[in-house]
């Protein structure tokens, strides 16, 4: 432990000791009654940290003997995660307040996640791997149970933590498996071994074991399905939270680990990967279709999306990981305007749930179902809106990997798909008279909406000018 | 310059028919009208100061693509200019015109603006007119080509609450397709072939054109003839020509002013302009020119004799017009391109004018367009009369036999019927020209007699309140009566009576002056018509003979660049010249024929006017031949249109929706929907199902790798 390791790992550190500081604060001050401030102290600092990590030198760094690696991946996934936990985070006081659930541990709780899911990203060992996924998943399941008084809010906790309990015993049998027979830990040190001979079953078996565990998180079918039930029980700030950042951080893992890991047997992986895209976007397309609840639909929404990011990075190529960096980006974008929107549904103060309350809403908010529009459209990747160039650049990068089928099952889900989401609209431009939604919306909400909507037609330009960093991103990854 | 002669209508047009609500209508009607106006002005100068020789004004990058490079630029030439006075000469007056003749439309409402919307239109015509004639690549053409085609369709339909007039839009665009189609495989072969679309690289490449052949319709052509041909298919569409000429008739439904403009003076003719332009290309494609004349003349005659028992007054001026437009084209086929040109400009004229006097009548009846409730407008309207009988007297070629005195048409027209004589290998062109001379006398004159003499028949009191149109319809009037008088006869000479004078005014080079001075000598003492026509070919071989040796060289030459001049004749084209010398009798015949029709005409509608009846009656097939346009749109209604709409219904029907939509319903109402029910119930709620999915999945993906023996 060298002061060299510690300028690698500040932000990590800094974010660490804030939690526990925080905790700290809340235990022995006024516990709830500091939660605000330690919620906008967490979005202040985690945005402050964004900031610092996108603008300071994307060079790539090791520390701790190469347990841990500070690269542009790295950096972008951090970025991307950073951004999105902060905005939910804003965007989910005026909810917590309403509903009594302004906790103090609520904001601890999602910077330690936020810590574990950094510390993924810059995973370069399965040791670490282990350590930031774990830490990561604990701060989960306290948050999705977080109204401990309600039924469903327990129950989704307590299925999230059962079955995340079964993929993280995958995962570690994948991992002695791989550790078995590689000899080491390291990714370096198993990509050498691949090097060296063919590669030993025991290997190939560690290695699946290690993405079912992995493809959990990131909720690809068959390991999906936890993440209905737990987006639909968790409170919504939480499900946003859900939907967004742990995301981002799990897929970058996948990544981290096919490619620096086992890089060199892209064969044996890709197939893997390829199957877990395509059961994930036909299943998020079809069963998404059934659903009344928003946030089940938007459960739905967020495999179906996964299925396509799993396809850029199936295609196995540095174009892969440059289009689902991207893809992922847009993805998160969309949510946080979605979600922001989601939050505000209420009628008669209490949250709702059904889509069908969105009747007519065109009629009394046109402003707001306007935006709304926009990023259901882009979810359902309707050009010119930008989550049609997300999901054109992995079925580019599937083509040129000459995954044809895997590309056309990509096409016709995203027909399929487009329903649900176009149902909305429907709703809110035709639908049927009924009792109208509040029009209460914080400030913060419908700036994120708004933003987010005007994000993904004017990102048309030059998709926000992310394209370049997606690109040094995948560049760094991939070599 | 020359830009703001192309571009001014078109800003008059944005403006105009744009930012109307903001000026008011009357301030976008003053815009349009001046706009044009000064344009105008600029092409007049133009064409009087014009440089011999041909000039590219470069006005923006177009297209660029691998070797497809259509940058936008203007070319000036004589062609041009001549084109460039014609389009806003009557485009201009015919603004004004408008100012007139749309003030009270009856087709709208009190409150319904319309004005701004005719005159926009008009000018945006304009500019699509003047972007044909100034294209220096066929690319920039065919946007022209197209720009007028968008115009006409939507003037054809300006009224468009009447059924009529939309169906007669539809029609003129339908049928504008498939000539348009011939073009643009013209401009795709000429592509393939010369790997250009510069007329100055095609030019050039003419001669290796007509060395070579041409895989179509899986049949080796002549590339040249093939080229020609698919070209002058277009041609055939915009100009109206027989078996493309259907939509002519109906485009009538436009309001008068459209007419004149569009489909009389300017759109029509730019089939004949095209054939003018790239007359190096025909020069070389002997049999497309035989093509051109057969059609030409066949649509002079057809279009005369239908034009002989219509009533509706603009029908009668619309097909003179198809028939007039044969003229031209039997003019360009036989290579006496400028005698074409020629005939374009002074009909230009008489025939704008014709269609502004029948505006005026029409305007004054209230619009009434049927002639056999009209009558004796003579003292009504004298203004209208004095310059229709003189429209009518250019049309039907009254002039001084033997001389080159006349108004516009008896230059033009005689030109024509000349250069068909001698260039048209067998007879038919000329004879069918000269009887087409013979109708068009008499239905024009039929015409005035129906419309100006006689008894007043039909509603008393609209007879009662005709009057005359204001001034501003009657000034446009009189400057194209000028026109009709005086055109040709001013310009009889640069266009066709002398050979330097047209060498020098196209700015062709001057080799060719000289091979049919000597050339010239032996013809012109043959006075006996029967022995000239014996001579006139073996004596034309001769010239060609002599004159074999240098003019190989000239061509050779000539392979290396493309030909000067607005317009090319081939060396060995000698039949303007011919023309000059052609018999007396031939000169004289299409006087005789028009005097023929007149007497005729008289004596049918002012002598014994009960006699059309009594030939009707006497024989009603003919009549009914005659009256129903030779059955041509009943014939293409049960062969094109009906087969059209069976194969589109069956299309639709069997296609569409039985095998598509039934495919995609089934598959969206039936079977999604079960999937979507399947996944639900999976979806139990029960942990150790989700867990027991996850373990299925798990030994699923293993199995697979370890079966896939990728290891």
């Amino acid at each position: 432990m060298t002061s060299a390791d510690f300028s690698v790992i500040w932000p990590e550190l800094l974010l660490a000791l804030a939690a526990m500081v925080g905790l700290l604060v809340g235990v022995w001050t006024g516990k709830d009654r500091t939660t605000a401030t330690l919620l906008w102290g967490a979005v202040g600092l985690m945005v402050a940290l964004g900031v610092v990590l996108g603008f300071t030198s994307w060079e790539p760094r090791m520390a701790f003997g190469g347990l841990f690696v500070d690269d542009g991946f790295a950096r972008f996934a951090k970025v991307t995660v950073l951004f999105s936990a902060a905005a939910v985070l804003a965007m989910s006081v005026d909810y917590l307040k309403r509903r009594d659930l302004m906790r103090f541990e609520y904001p601890i709780l999602i910077v330690l996640a936020v810590v574990g899911m950094m510390m993924m990203v810059s995973a370069a060992d399965l040791m670490s791997l282990y350590l930031g996924l774990e830490l990561q998943s604990l701060a989960l399941y306290v948050v999705a149970a977080l109204r401990r008084d309600s039924l469903k809010s327990s129950e989704a906790g307590l299925k999230y933590f059962v079955l995340g309990a079964l993929s993280s015993g995958l995962l570690l049998y994948g991992a002695s498996l791989t550790y078995g027979f590689a000899g080491t830990t390291s990714f370096a040190g198993i990509l050498s071994v691949l090097d060296e001979g063919p590669m030993p079953i025991g290997l190939l078996f560690g290695l699946v074991f290690l993405i079912t565990g992995l493809a959990f998180k990131v909720s690809a079918v068959p390991f999906h399905m936890w993440t209905p039930d737990v987006y639909e029980g968790a409170p919504t700030p939480v499900t946003a939270f859900f939907a967004t950042a742990p995301k981002v951080a799990a897929i970058a893992l996948i990544a981290r680990l096919t490619f620096d890991g086992f890089g060199i047997a892209a064969d044996e992986w890709g197939q893997v990967i390829a199957f877990l895209a395509a059961a994930s976007v036909v299943l998020g397309a079809i069963a998404a279709i059934g659903q009344t609840n928003i946030k089940r639909l938007m459960a739905y929404s967020s495999i179906g999306h996964m299925g396509f990011a799993l396809m850029g990075l199936a295609a196995g190529n540095v174009f892969g990981v440059q289009a689902m960096l991207l893809y992922m980006a847009i993805y998160v974008g969309m949510n946080i305007g979605t979600f922001a929107f989601i939050l505000s549904m209420e009628r008669d103060g209490q949250p709702v749930t059904d889509i069908s309350s969105l009747n007519f809403y065109a009629r009394r908010q046109p402003l707001r179902a306007l935006a709304l529009l926009v990023l259901l459209f882009s979810l359902a990747g309707v050009p010119p809106m930008l989550g049609f160039f997300a999901k054109f650049g992995v079925l580019k990068a599937a083509v040129e990997a000459h995954l044809y089928w895997l590309a056309i099952i990509g096409v016709l889900s995203s027909v399929v798909g487009a329903f649900y989401y176009i149902r909305i609209v429907y709703y809110m431009y035709f639908g049927t008279e009924t009792e109208p939604l509040d029009r209460r919306m914080t400030a913060v909400q419908w700036g994120l909406l708004m933003a987010s909507a005007l994000v993904m037609v004017a990102g048309v330009v030059n998709l926000v000018g992310i394209e370049g960093a997606a690109q040094a991103a995948a560049a760094s990854l991939v070599r | 310059m020359e830009k703001i002669i192309l571009f001014a209508p078109l800003l008059g047009a944005v403006l105009g028919g744009f930012g109307w609500r903001m000026m008011g209508e009357r301030a976008a009607m003053m815009l349009t009208t001046g706009l044009l106006f000064l344009s105008c002005l600029l092409s007049w100068i133009a064409f009087l100061t014009l440089d011999p020789g041909t000039a590219h004004i470069p006005v923006l990058d177009f297209i660029s693509s691998g070797s497809l490079d259509a940058a936008w630029s203007i070319r000036m030439d004589r062609l041009t200019a001549i084109m460039m006075i014609v389009v806003t000469t009557v485009s201009a007056l015919v603004h004004l015109y408008s100012w007139g003749y749309m003030a009270h439309d009856h087709n709208w409402g009190q409150h319904e603006a319309y004005k701004a919307r005719f005159f926009a239109y008009l000018s945006f015509f304009t500019f699509a007119m003047l972007a044909l004639v100034t294209a220096d690549n066929l690319v920039q053409m065919f946007f022209g080509w197209e720009g007028v085609g968008v115009a006409s369709y939507l003037l054809i339909g300006f009224y468009y609450k009447k059924a009529s007039a939309n169906a007669a839009a539809i029609k003129a665009f339908v049928v504008n397709r498939v000539g348009d189609f011939g073009f643009l495989l013209g401009i795709g072969a000429l592509f393939f072939m010369v790997d250009s679309v510069h007329m100055d690289d095609i030019f050039a490449a003419a001669p290796m054109l007509a060395a070579t052949h041409l895989e179509f319709l899986g049949e080796s052509w002549n590339a040249a003839n093939v080229i020609a041909i698919l070209l002058f298919v277009g041609a055939m569409g915009k100009s109206a020509q027989l078996f493309l000429h259907t939509w002519l008739p109906d485009a009538m439904e436009g309001p008068t002013p459209v007419s004149a403009l569009i489909h009389a003076a300017t759109m029509v003719t730019a089939g004949v302009f095209l054939v003018c332009r790239m007359s190096p290309v025909f020069e070389y494609a002997p049999e497309a020119k035989t093509f051109v004349v057969y059609i030409g003349a066949a649509t002079a005659f057809f279009a005369a004799t239908v034009g002989l028992v219509q009533n509706d007054i603009k029908r009668v001026i619309a097909y003179s017009t198809c028939s007039q437009l044969g003229y031209m084209f039997v003019a360009a086929g036989v290579g006496v391109y400028s005698v074409a040109m020629f005939h374009l400009l002074t009909h230009a004229f008489f025939k704008a004018m014709l269609f502004l006097g029948a505006g005026s009548v029409i305007h004054a009846m209230h619009h009434e367009q049927d002639m056999r409730n009209y009558g004796n407008l003579r003292d009504k309207i004298p203004y209208t009369f004095w310059a229709m009988l003189l429209g009518t007297l250019a049309i039907t070629g009254v002039g001084i036999p033997l001389t080159s005195i006349g108004f516009a048409g008896f230059l033009s027209k005689d030109a024509i019927i000349e250069s068909a004589y001698a260039g048209a290998g067998n007879g038919f062109a000329f004879w069918a020209l000269v009887i087409a001379a013979g109708m068009t006398a008499f239905y024009s004159w039929r015409l005035m007699f129906m419309t100006f003499w006689g008894e007043a028949r039909g509603d008393k009191r609209t007879h009662e309140h005709a009057h005359e149109a204001p001034l501003n319809m009657l000034v446009p009037l009189g400057v194209l009566a000028l026109g009709a008088v005086f055109s040709g006869m001013l310009w009889y000479g640069s266009f066709f009576g002398d050979h330097d004078k047209v060498t020098r005014f196209f700015g062709m080079p001057q080799h060719h002056a000289e091979a049919s001075d000597a050339h010239g000598e032996t013809p012109a003492e043959d006075t006996h018509a029967e022995a000239d026509m014996a001579h006139a070919a073996p004596a034309a071989e001769h010239g060609v003979a002599e004159h074999a040796e240098p003019e190989h060289h000239a061509a050779a030459a000539l392979v290396a660049k493309a030909p000067q001049g607005a317009i090319f004749m081939a060396p060995d084209n000698h039949v303007m010249d011919d023309a000059h010398h052609a018999p007396q009798w031939v000169k004289a015949a299409p006087f005789l024929a028009m005097l023929t029709g007149l007497s005729i005409a008289w004596l049918f509608y002012i002598r014994v006017p009960q006699l059309p009846g009594q030939l009707a009656r006497a024989l009603p097939w003919a009549y009914r031949f005659l009256l129903n346009k030779w059955y041509f749109d009943e014939i293409y209604d049960i062969v094109f249109v009906r087969t059209a709409r069976n194969v589109g219904a069956f299309l639709w029907k069997m296609g569409d929706r039985a095998t598509i939509d039934g495919f995609i319903n089934g598959l969206s109402l039936s079977v999604v929907p079960w999937l979507t029910r399947f996944a639900g119930r999976i979806q139990s709620g029960y942990v150790y199902h989700y867990a027991f999915a996850m373990v299925i999945g798990i030994v699923f993906l293993m199995g697979w790798v370890v079966l896939s023996g990728r290891m």
